[in-house]
């Protein structure tokens, strides 16, 4: 029987870090480690440390983690390449 | 048991006997008491299943969707604009390979507003990878809607069914019909195995992006699995009748071993038609009835006869018959009537009329233009 399944595997897509306009960065001075950011990141781009770790191979910069940050410590700036 | 009922309550209890454990449905005529007797039985306690509500037949579809790919059986029921309202999600069960069970009571579609039988509404559904079945009395209506669960939930299959069976005329009709125990059901019917689910200790994704070449494959599986289905139609509705007496399969043939004209029909204008075979063997004509059972998969290798007459309650615009046309040119001598479009009663008298008119060399659309 065939009909479109598919398992996830890390990376099935590829290295969708090299999409990335915008790189988030956590001041981990101002983070209260409620997690926002670990939730909502909808590629599991975060992970949990001590503070929130962001695996950059995989984060696509899309700024959801930056926008739900309750306490502005994620900025996103340009990607320098 | 000799339960009096309507087909509509039969198709309740159908689906309960099944044990089916969610069921999702949008009232529509004449359709609704099927819904209705279902809630009662969820209400009631006598069958332990999910009821959902939802707000079109849209969602219905999509919420049996949902619930089967987790491994769950369902049911539904609809009619006429509900079914077309549907219409996208029955791609979707049929390409997830989704064994769904559905009752379709043929309605006729409006404009103008039209409450009457008429096949066109399942008819323009037979591409969605669903395998179609019509009943012409409300004991196959019974019959059919359990064995539909072990057709479509075959390994060999995975294919979702749709039962279809006129609106009033049976819909509304009680008529007597013999339930087995539910231990009898039980044996027959045993618990759904899914080909696949969607399991949190076993995460998949389901419905991602394809690339041509494998979604190409997909389409092939689900072309093979229809042939496949006439292998255990045929095998279920023989341990139907082994079990409960009553053999089914793809077709059912009446008075055909010595036919010179075969009147091939579905639905309740086959019950119709078997009056008719009497009428005209009593006048000497050597007829006969093929009652077309199944619409999807289409069991052409059951229709090997030299002259029939094909009488449908549809048509394809631009086309013609649909059954008709699906038969030209594998059948030597091929006439097609549409009869009975948007409820117009087709009495035996009509069929005998019919199978005259196509001795004479005529036929089309049925009492209004026949040529």
């Amino acid at each position: 029987m065939k009909t479109a399944i598919s398992y996830p595997t890390e990376g099935a897509m590829g290295k969708t870090g090299t999409w990335r306009v915008f790189r988030p960065s956590i001041d981990i001075g101002k983070c209260i480690k409620c997690w926002r950011c670990w939730i909502f990141c909808p590629d599991a781009a975060i992970s949990k440390g001590e503070y929130p770790v962001i695996d950059y191979e995989y984060c696509k910069g899309c700024g959801i983690c930056a926008n739900e940050c309750p306490v502005n410590a994620i900025e996103m700036g340009r990607e320098e390449k | 048991m000799i339960v009096i009922d309507t087909a509509n309550h039969i198709s309740a209890l159908a689906a309960k006997m099944a044990r089916a454990r969610v069921i999702a449905a949008y009232p529509i005529t004449p359709q609704t008491t099927v819904v209705e007797k279902l809630a009662e039985y969820v209400e009631s306690g006598e069958l332990d299943a999910e009821f959902i509500r939802v707000e079109s037949e849209h969602s219905a579809m999509t919420a049996c969707i949902a619930a089967e790919a987790m491994g769950v059986r369902t049911f539904t029921a609809t009619a006429s604009h509900g079914l077309l309202l549907m219409h996208e999600m029955l791609h979707w069960a049929g390409l997830a390979r989704l064994p769904i069970v559905m009752v379709n009571v043929n309605r006729a579609i409006g404009p103008g507003w039209n409450i009457w039988s008429d096949a066109n509404d399942s008819m323009a559904q037979r591409d969605t990878g669903w395998l179609h079945f019509y009943c012409s009395s409300n004991q196959e209506v019974y019959d059919s809607i359990i064995m539909a669960y072990k057709i479509a939930e075959s390994q060999e299959v995975m294919l979702p069914a749709m039962i279809c069976y006129d609106g009033f005329i049976l819909s509304h009709t009680s008529m007597p019909v013999e339930v087995p125990e539910q231990s009898k059901i039980d044996e027959f019917l045993p618990e759904f195995k899914p080909a696949w689910k969607i399991d949190v200790e076993n995460p998949i994704t389901h419905g991602n992006i394809v690339e041509p070449h494998y979604y190409a494959q997909i389409r092939y599986d689900m072309q093979v699995a229809m042939e496949r289905a006439k292998k255990i139609i045929e095998e279920v509705g023989e341990e139907w009748g082994k079990k409960f007496g009553r053999d089914y399969g793809l077709v059912q043939e009446y008075k055909c071993e010595d036919a010179d004209y075969v009147i091939l029909t579905m639905a309740s204008m086959a019950a119709e038609a078997k009056v008719a075979v009497d009428e005209l063997r009593n006048k000497g004509e050597k007829v006969g009835l093929v009652n077309l059972r199944t619409h999807r998969p289409m069991p052409f290798e059951r229709l090997k006869y030299d002259k029939i007459i094909v009488i449908e309650r549809a048509v394809s615009f631009g086309l013609g018959g649909i059954v008709y046309n699906e038969l030209k040119g594998r059948v030597p001598e091929l006439y097609g009537f549409i009869a009975g479009i948007g409820g117009m009663d087709v009495s035996y008298r009509d069929i005998e009329r019919m199978y005259e008119l196509a001795k004479e060399g005529k036929d089309g659309w049925y009492p209004i233009e026949v040529k």
